[in-house]
C-alpha cells in the first residue's frame, strides 16, 4: 500500500475515533447542566443522582476525546503538510479560534466542574458546567466552519496556489456550515439521548428501581423522540444543499449514474464502478426525484456527468457513500421508531417502569445507535469529497506527506490497537459503573473532607 | 496594522514569542504533572492516589498549552510546522500514544473494576515516560538541526533521558509544595536524586549546542554578547547550589519554603529556555528556515492577534482562578 491510502486510513480511524467522544461530550455537558438546574429547582435527591451517574460518564469521555483530539492536531503536520501550506492562511485562524476560545475554557473549568463541588460556591460550579457545555459546542463551531469551508469554499482567492482570505463573513458562513452544525449538533443530542435511554434501560432490566434511572430514562426517551423529527427534516434541507453546490456526492448517493428524471429511491443496490450500473436494485419509483426536486419528474444528477473525456474519474468512490448513507439514514428511522413507540407506551401505561421487557432489551444495543449513524453520516460527507480535500482547490494526492509508506503502517497498526483496546474499555467500564449503580453503590455520600484543603481523587 | 512597521516583521516576530511562550508554559506545567508520572512506580499505593489528586484539576488544561503551542506553529509558520513534524515523525507518535495512555488513566484507574487498577497504574507510568523520552528526543534532534546521523540520535537519546529526569525533579518539588508527611519526605528525596540529572542536562545542551552550530558559537563567544549572556549561567548555577542547599533542610518544620524548590526549578526552566531562544532566532527550523520566511499571510495573522490580545488574558484569568480554587496541600478523598 503507498503512503496516501495509508494516510488517508490513518485519518480516518483517527478522526473517527476522535469524533465518537465529542459527539457525547457535546450534548453530555447541556444534559448535566440540565439535570443540575433540575436538582436546584427541586430539591429532588434524584436528579443529584443522576447527575453524580453521568458526570462520570461525562469526565470518562471527556479524557478520551481530549487525548484522540491532540492525536488530531498533529496530524496536519505529520500526514497532510500539503494542507496548511496551500489552505493555511485559512485553515490557521479558525483552529487557532478554536483553541482560544473553546479548548481552554472547556479544560480549566472542566478541573472546576469535576473536582470543585465542595471548594466553590454552588453558582459558581454551576457557572463551570455551563462552561464546559458551552465550550464542547464552540469548538464544535469552529471545527464546522473550517470543514464545511472544505466542502463549499468561499471568501478566498488563490495566489500561486496558496489560498488568501478575502472575506472572513463569507468564510465562517460559507453555504454548508449552517446545515452541517445544524445536523452535527442534533446528531450528537440523539447519541446522548439514546445513550442515556440505554444505559437506564439497562440498569431498570438489571433491577435497578431507583427515581433517578427513572428519570433518566425519561429524559433520554423525551429528548430522542423530540429530536429525531428534527433531524430528518434537517437531514432533508442539508442533502438539498449538496445537490447545489456538490452534485457528485449526491448522485453517490443516490447510487444514480445518469443524469434524468423520474430517478427511484434505491433501498437497496449494489453500485458497480467497472461496469457504471447498479445490481440487485430495489426501489421506490420516482422516489429521488420526489425528495430531491419534490417532482416525479425531477432531473437528478448522474455519476456519468463526472467522467473526464480521458476517462479519469472526478466523482467519489460509490459504493461507501451510497452504503454509509443509507447505514446513516437506516439508523435514523430505527430512533424514529423506537423513542415514539416508547414514549406513547409510557404516556399510555403510566411511567417508564411500565415499558415492555422487549423494548428495554430494544434500547440497550441503542445505546451506541448514536455512533453508528454518526461515523455513517461523516463518511458519506467526506468520502463523498473525494478525490478533493478542499473542494475544487486542493485535491488529497496533493496534500500527503512524503512520509515512509512502512513508517505510516507501523503508527497506523500502533494506533489501531490502542484504539481497539481503549473502546473495549471504554464499553465496558459504562456498563461496569451502570452495574455498581444498580446495586446503590453509587448514592453513598461523599465522606467527610479531611485536612483544610481536599482535592478529589476524580469524579468517582 | 502599519502601526509599528512592516507587518512582515513585527507580526512573524510576535507569534514566534507567542508561540516560545505557550511552549514554556508548556514545558512547566505539563512538566511537573508528567513528572509525577515518571515517579509513580516509587511510590506505595496509597500514595499515588495522592500524587493523582494533586494534578487531576490541572493536567487537562496544561496539555492544552501544547495543542496551543503547535497550534501557533501550525497556523503562523505553516511551511515550518510540515517541515518539523515530518521529520519527527515516529517521536511525534511515541509521545501521542503515551499523552493518549496517561490521559484516559487518570480516569480509567478510578472508574474501572478495582482489579484492573494496576494495569491502569502501570499505563500512567508507560504514558508519561514515553511523552517525557520523547519531547526530550525531539528537542534534541531540533537543536541538532533536524539532520539524522549516529552522533545526532546519540545526543538526542541523551537529551531523553536529562528531560525525563528534569521532568521528574519539578514533579517532585511540586509535590513537595502540594503534599506533606511522608509522601512530602519522600518527595524531597526524589528531588535530591534528580538535581544531579537536571545540572548533567543543562550542561550537556549548553556545551552541545554552540559547538554543533558555528553560527551559535559566534552568537555566545563574541564581545559584547558574551557579558550581556553571562548572568544567565551564573543565576543558575546560583539558583541550583541554593536549591541543593534547600532541600537538605526540607521539610521544614512549619512547612515554611515548601514552596522554594518549585519555584527555583521554574526559574531555572525559564532560564534555560531563554538561552535557547537566544541562541535559535531568527530560525524556526534550525538553519533551514527563518521566522520571516515560514510565516503565513500578514492578514490572516493580524485575524490571529486581534482574538488572541483578548483571549489570552483571560485564559491566564481562568487558569489562575484554577489554581486558586485548589490551592494547599491535596488530601485524599474516598467515597466509597
Ligand atoms: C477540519 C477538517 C476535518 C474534519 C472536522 C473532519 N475531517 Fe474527515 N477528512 C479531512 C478533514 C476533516 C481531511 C484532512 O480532509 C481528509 C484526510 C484525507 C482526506 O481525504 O480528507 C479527511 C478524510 C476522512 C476520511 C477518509 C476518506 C477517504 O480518504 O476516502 C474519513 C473516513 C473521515 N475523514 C472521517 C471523518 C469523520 C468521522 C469526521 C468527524 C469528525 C471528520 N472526518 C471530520
Ligand atoms: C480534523 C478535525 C479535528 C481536529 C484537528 C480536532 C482537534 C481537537 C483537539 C486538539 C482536542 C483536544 C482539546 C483539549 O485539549 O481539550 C479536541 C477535542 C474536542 N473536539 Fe475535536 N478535532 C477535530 C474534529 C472535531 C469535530 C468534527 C468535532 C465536532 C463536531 C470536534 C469537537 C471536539 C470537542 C467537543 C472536543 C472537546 C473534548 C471532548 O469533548 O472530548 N472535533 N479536538
Ligand atoms: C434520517 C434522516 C437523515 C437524513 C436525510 C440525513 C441527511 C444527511 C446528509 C445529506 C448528509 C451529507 C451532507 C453532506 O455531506 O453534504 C448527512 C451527514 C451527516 N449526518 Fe445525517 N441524515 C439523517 C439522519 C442522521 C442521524 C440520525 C444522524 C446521527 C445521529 C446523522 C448524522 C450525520 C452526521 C454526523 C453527518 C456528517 C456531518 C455533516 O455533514 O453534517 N444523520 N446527513
Amino acid at each position: 500500500m503507498d503512503t496516501l491510502l495509508l494516510s488517508r486510513i490513518q485519518f480516518g480511524a483517527n478522526i473517527s475515533f476522535h469524533i465518537l467522544f465529542p459527539t457525547i461530550t457535546i450534548a453530555l455537558g447541556w444534559v448535566l447542566l440540565f439535570f443540575k438546574l433540575r436538582w436546584q429547582a427541586t430539591g429532588a435527591a434524584k436528579w443529584m443522582d443522576a447527575y453524580r451517574f453521568w458526570v462520570k460518564v461525562f469526565a470518562l469521555s471527556f479524557a478520551m476525546g481530549v487525548v484522540s483530539g491532540i492525536t488530531m492536531s498533529f496530524q496536519f503536520g505529520t500526514n497532510w503538510p500539503g494542507f496548511m501550506e496551500s489552505v493555511g492562511n485559512i485553515a490557521g485562524p479558525l483552529l487557532a479560534y478554536e483553541v482560544m476560545t473553546a479548548f481552554f475554557l472547556e479544560a480549566v473549568f472542566l478541573g472546576i466542574m469535576l473536582f470543585g463541588m465542595s471548594r466553590v460556591p454552588s453558582w459558581l460550579h454551576t457557572l463551570s458546567t455551563f462552561l464546559v457545555a458551552f465550550g464542547t459546542t464552540m469548538s464544535a463551531f469552529w471545527i464546522l466552519v473550517l470543514n464545511s469551508w472544505m466542502h463549499t469554499p468561499a471568501g478566498f482567492e488563490m495566489r500561486d496556489g496558496v489560498a488568501f482570505a478575502t472575506d472572513w463573513w463569507a468564510i465562517i458562513f460559507n453555504p454548508s456550515m449552517p446545515y452541517r452544525l445544524v445536523h452535527m449538533l442534533l446528531a450528537s443530542g440523539l447519541t446522548v439521548a439514546f445513550l442515556i435511554a440505554g444505559l437506564s434501560a439497562f440498569r431498570l432490566l438489571i433491577g435497578d428501581r431507583s427515581d433517578a434511572v427513572r428519570a433518566t430514562l425519561r429524559t433520554g426517551l423525551v429528548m430522542g423522540a423530540l429530536l429525531i423529527p428534527v433531524q430528518i427534516v434537517a437531514g432533508d434541507f442539508h442533502g438539498l444543499n449538496t445537490l447545489e453546490h456538490q452534485p457528485q456526492k449526491v448522485a453517490a448517493m443516490e447510487g444514480n449514474w445518469e443524469t434524468r428524471g423520474n430517478v427511484p429511491l434505491l433501498l437497496f443496490a449494489l453500485p458497480d464502478e467497472e461496469a457504471r450500473e447498479n445490481r440487485f436494485e430495489i426501489g421506490i419509483p420516482n422516489g429521488a426525484s420526489l425528495i430531491l426536486k419534490h417532482k416525479a419528474d425531477g432531473v437528478v444528477p448522474g455519476l456519468n456527468d463526472f467522467v473526464a473525456e480521458d476517462g479519469s474519474v472526478t466523482h467519489p468512490p460509490v459504493a461507501p457513500v451510497f452504503f454509509s448513507f443509507r447505514i446513516m439514514v437506516g439508523t435514523g428511522m430505527a430512533m424514529l421508531l423506537l423513542s415514539w413507540a416508547a414514549v406513547a407506551l409510557m404516556w399510555r401505561r403510566g411511567g417508564v417502569q411500565h415499558l415492555p421487557k422487549p423494548l428495554l432489551l430494544a434500547l440497550v444495543p441503542m445505546a451506541f445507535s448514536g455512533w453508528v449513524a454518526t461515523l455513517a453520516g461523516w463518511y458519506t460527507t467526506e468520502i463523498g469529497r473525494q478525490p478533493w480535500l478542499v473542494q475544487g482547490v486542493l485535491t488529497t494526492e496533493q496534500a500527503v506527506a512524503a512520509v515512509p509508506a512502512p513508517m505510516v503502517l507501523t503508527t497506523l497498526i500502533a494506533y489501531l490497537a490502542i484504539y481497539a483496546l481503549l473502546l473495549f474499555a471504554y464499553v465496558s467500564v459504562l456498563f461496569y459503573l451502570a452495574r455498581k449503580a444498580a446495586r446503590g453503590e453509587d448514592i453513598a455520600p461523599r465522606t467527610a473532607l479531611s485536612g483544610q484543603a481536599p482535592v478529589a481523587v476524580a469524579a468517582e | 496594522m502599519e502601526l509599528f512597521g512592516d507587518p512582515g516583521t513585527w507580526l512573524p516576530l510576535t507569534f514566534a514569542a507567542l508561540m516560545g511562550l505557550s511552549i514554556l508554559i508548556y514545558v512547566v506545567l505539563d512538566g511537573f504533572d508528567l513528572g509525577v508520572g515518571v515517579l509513580f512506580p516509587f511510590a506505595e499505593e496509597a500514595e499515588k492516589d495522592r500524587m493523582i489528586a494533586s494534578i487531576g484539576p490541572f493536567w487537562d488544561a496544561n496539555e492544552t498549552w501544547l495543542v496551543l503551542a503547535i497550534g501557533i506553529l501550525l497556523v503562523a509558520f505553516p511551511t515550518a510546522h510540515g517541515a518539523i513534524l515530518t521529520a519527527l515523525y515516529l517521536p511525534v507518535a511515541v509521545m501521542l500514544i503515551g499523552l493518549i495512555l496517561r490521559g484516559v488513566a487518570f480516569e480509567f484507574r478510578v472508574k474501572a473494576p478495582a482489579p484492573w487498577k494496576d494495569s491502569w497504574n502501570r499505563a500512567f507510568f508507560a504514558g508519561s515516560l514515553m511523552t517525557s523520552l520523547s519531547q526530550g528526543y525531539m528537542l534534541g534532534l531540533y537543536i541538532m538541526g533536524l539532520q539524522v546521523t549516529w552522533f545526532t540520535l546519540g545526543f538526542a537519546a541523551i537529551t531523553a533521558v536529562f528531560l525525563t529526569v528534569a521532568y521528574s525533579f519539578i514533579g517532585a518539588t511540586w509535590l513537595i509544595l502540594k503534599t506533606d508527611k511522608a509522601l512530602q519526605r519522600k518527595a524531597v528525596g526524589w528531588a535530591k536524586g534528580g538535581i544531579w540529572g537536571v545540572v548533567l542536562g543543562l550542561g550537556a545542551v549548553s556545551v552541545a549546542s554552540p559547538f554543533v552550530s558555528p553560527r551559535i558559537f559566534d552568537k555566545w563567544f563574541s564581545v559584547p554578547e558574551i557579558f550581556l549572556l553571562a548572568p544567565l549561567p551564573l543565576i543558575s548555577a546560583a539558583l541550583v547550589a541554593l536549591l541543593a542547599y534547600a532541600l537538605r533542610h526540607l521539610p521544614t518544620k512549619d512547612d515554611g519554603w515548601a514552596w522554594f524548590p518549585f519555584v527555583a526549578t521554574i526559574t531555572l526552566f525559564v532560564l534555560g529556555f531563554f538561552g535557547m531562544a537566544y541562541s535559535f532566532y531568527p530560525y524556526v527550523v534550525p538553519e533551514q528556515l527563518t521566522i520571516y520566511e515560514a510565516a503565513s499571510a500578514p492578514e490572516s495573522l493580524f485575524i490571529i492577534l486581534i482574538g488572541t490580545l483578548f483571549v489570552l488574558p483571560m485564559i491566564m484569568g481562568y487558569t489562575v482562578l484554577s489554581y486558586v480554587i485548589f490551592r494547599g496541600k491535596a488530601t485524599l478523598l474516598s467515597y466509597e
